[in-house]
């Protein structure tokens, strides 16, 4: 293909229309230290997963709220589980619990 | 000796003259609740073990039908069964008093029983030989339908009274303890027992009558069918209180009823686990594991559970009373019952550390149930570990580089760890490959852990590729979570598995590392996975003995507390973790030691955030010791 000087990026844009409200409760409501993340990065600095590819709970998270799931679980898909960031977390969140809820919750079976 | 052996058989085929029928036709309405309890629980026991087998897999079936003619495991299993389910020597060991009390009940309940059949093979052998001359109840109440004239009491005979009534008296004292015990558990050595169901207590006060009762029956009867120390004095009284003519049969009513409520109540109830536990020593043996929760193997775990709620004083989950209700015994209640929403809760919150597995007396095996019950929902999680596959060893493997190290992700939040490891390899001249350095794929534990079996696997068959092809002899690993697994489930040919305690403490050994004497005292902490999970509890003790003064903890070695940091539990928050930290530190420091050493990155880090003492890693005591040349 020829290239000419310009690319479409993905949009960026954030509809909020999207979110998916129900289901981030009934996230809350089986873990509520997802309401606890303060956005820190302590968990994405330290994933062993990140090394080879971007993993990130806290991007996930936030992805989440922003009504873009697919995102989000593309985000964890590579998580191995091994608990760093539970370890690093200064606020004390669980987050391999995090992370297996938001599995079984949006992933569509 | 060929005199002696005739008149010995000319002997035994006496027919003792003085045994007489009371009874022509041998029965009486008494035994009819024996009689339907005992049936109710030989047909319940067939279709149960029926099901059992049905849900082995055939090659399951194969293993545990050879496994019964191999000399090795059926002797074995004649061992494990006369050990474990009779003489309760697990229990002994641990708990004294309590092992004296389940093993009078048991063993003596078992020797009454079998006595009995023997008294009657020899006495009224007629009466054994089909079911309609009663051969089901008739041994049991055998004192009853017998007249024995006093003039014909042979020694044999008194031979068996003697030791019938010594055994009862065994179980009695046994059911006496066992009262004691439900009113002052601490006095037995438990501080939690567990809260018995309906059922439960059914069976229960049944079990505590049964064998007063039958000294009374048996007391009642002593001057017609004969009796010893206990029964015959018991019967001597009676008669000078009650008089001459009384009623005994109410008694072996009475005595009949409990024995068939028993039975009834037992399919329902805890006391299952007389009637599984041979099946399972049977199966264990052969080698089979849990693959499903609820069936199978695991059904005969299940029902082979005794609830003797020795697990609750083992979780270390128990600082808190709350916890409680997270102990393997309540897991199986909930599994017996199907109450799918708590088995996931309380499957779902346990740390792993094995040690209820450790110290369950019938060595019900409740970590790999909980395993395969999280299993069954969390296997279907998608995962994508392709990004993993362009994953190179950076390091060449150099020339004569043997040993390959293997940090793992939590060594990697503990840089002194990593730090100790290498310097105590370099000052021990040992070329090795890092191969993780830069960050590695996780060995894999984690996720097996969590129940995804596939995901493990593929990150499993990842790492292996890369150490094979290293082309390395040895794999040292300084986290005891990878070790567990590597060791377990890797199938690394041609390499050996060490972990760092046990790869320095044979280093030292050979003298190619030289380590000197230090001043100050400490006490090791046995990591879960290594201890429990892989047996290794001398190697580290070992060096550190030459180090330093060794204390020791109140509860080490196999009954060492989690540090609350395990990756078993799934659901277990922050503080609740810390409580448990707090109280494995307070058991360690029973002999106030000036450190605590341990060999896992997570117990360190659990450790430090607690500890009022230094806490140190395995590798970092041995980095500071070494004796330069």
């Amino acid at each position: 293909m020829i290239e000419f000087g310009f690319k479409l990026s993905p949009s960026s844009r954030i509809n909020l229309d999207l979110r998916d409200k129900a289901s981030f409760s009934k996230l809350v409501e089986i873990e509520p230290d997802a309401l606890k993340c303060m956005a820190c990065g302590s968990c994405t600095a330290s994933c062993s997963a990140g090394v080879f590819e971007e993993t990130s709970l806290r991007s996930a998270l936030l992805s989440l709220q922003n009504g873009d799931k697919e995102k989000a679980l593309k985000l964890l898909s590579h998580c191995m589980f091994c608990g760093k960031c539970t370890m690093v977390c200064p606020r004390g969140i669980n987050t391999r619990h995090l992370i297996l809820s938001i599995n079984k919750i949006y992933q569509v079976r | 000796m060929t005199a002696l052996l005739q008149t010995l058989y000319t002997y035994s085929q006496i027919t003792p003259e003085g045994i007489i029928d009371r009874y022509p036709n041998s029965y009486n309405h008494f035994v009819l609740p024996f009689v339907i309890g005992i049936s109710f629980i030989i047909v319940y026991l067939l279709i149960g073990l029926i099901r059992i087998l049905y849900h082995l897999t055939a090659e399951e079936r194969k293993r545990l039908f050879f496994s019964l003619f191999t000399p090795k495991t059926a002797l074995k299993n004649i061992k494990d069964i006369f050990c474990d389910c009779l003489l309760h020597t697990k229990i002994w060991k641990r708990k004294p008093l309590l092992g004296y009390m389940h093993s009078a009940i048991a063993f003596g309940w078992f020797m009454l029983i079998v006595l009995g059949h023997i008294e009657v093979a020899l006495f009224a052998p007629r009466h054994l030989d089909s079911v309609a001359d009663g051969a089901l109840y008739y041994p049991i109440f055998y004192r009853f339908f017998i007249w024995m004239s006093p003039e014909h009491e042979t020694l044999r005979g008194s031979l068996f009274f003697f030791l019938m009534d010594f055994f009862l008296l065994y179980v009695l004292s046994g059911i006496a303890l066992a009262m004691y015990k439900r009113v002052r558990s601490i006095a037995l050595g438990m501080r939690h027992t567990t809260k018995p169901s309906l059922a439960d207590r059914v069976a229960l006060y049944c079990l505590w009558a049964i064998f007063p009762l039958r000294l009374l029956a048996e007391g009642f009867t002593a001057d017609l069918s004969g009796g010893s120390f206990l029964t015959k004095p018991l019967n001597m009284l009676f008669r000078n209180f009650f008089g001459n003519e009384l009623n005994f049969l109410p008694t072996w009513w009475l005595y009949s009823i409990c024995l068939g409520l028993f039975f009834l109540a037992m399919p329902f109830s805890r006391y299952m686990h007389i009637l599984t536990e041979p099946l399972l020593i049977v199966m264990r043996n052969a080698g089979l594991k849990v693959r499903k929760p609820r069936k199978g193997f695991a059904e005969a775990e299940i029902y082979a559970c005794s609830s003797c709620g020795l697990c609750l004083d083992a979780c270390p989950m128990n600082t808190q009373k709350k916890n409680l209700k997270y102990s393997s015994v309540y897991f199986i209640r909930f599994l017996r019952r199907h109450n799918e929403k708590k088995i996931n809760e309380i499957a779902d919150k346990c740390l792993m550390c094995g040690k209820c597995y450790a110290l369950c007396p019938v060595g019900v095996n409740s970590p790999d149930i909980r395993r395969a019950q999280r299993e069954t929902l969390n296997h279907k999680l998608s995962f994508d570990f392709t990004p993993m596959d362009n994953f190179r060893l950076k390091e060449n493997s150099e020339e004569g580089a043997e040993v390959m190290y293997f940090a793992g992700c939590m060594s990697h939040l503990t840089p002194k760890i990593i730090k100790s490891v290498t310097s105590v390899l370099e000052s021990a001249g040992k070329k090795f490959i890092f191969a993780d350095r830069e960050g590695g794929i996780c060995c894999g534990r984690p996720m097996l852990l969590a129940g995804r079996t596939e995901a493990a696997k593929e990150l499993i068959s990842k790492n292996k590729k890369m150490i094979m092809e290293s082309g390395c002899k040895i794999l040292l690993l300084s986290c005891p979570i990878c070790y567990k697994v590597f060791k377990d489930d890797y199938d690394l040919k041609g390499i050996r598995i060490l972990h760092y305690t046990q790869y320095l403490n044979e280093l030292i050994e050979k003298g190619e590392l030289k380590v000197a004497k230090g001043s100050g005292s400490m006490v090791y902490h046995d990591p879960c996975e290594l201890g429990r999970g892989c047996g290794v509890y001398e190697e580290p003790r070992n060096v550190l003995r030459t180090i330093g003064e060794l204390k020791k903890a109140e509860k080490e070695r196999d009954e060492s507390i989690c540090c609350g940091g395990s990756l078993g539990s799934l659901t277990l928050d922050n503080k609740d973790r810390g409580k448990i930290a707090e109280s494995s530190i307070n058991n360690l420091t029973a002999e106030n030691p000036q450190s605590i050493v341990t060999a896992c990155p997570l117990c360190y880090r659990s450790f430090r955030e607690k500890s009022p003492i230094p806490v140190k890693d395995f590798a970092e005591v041995v980095c500071e010791n070494i004796k330069s040349n």
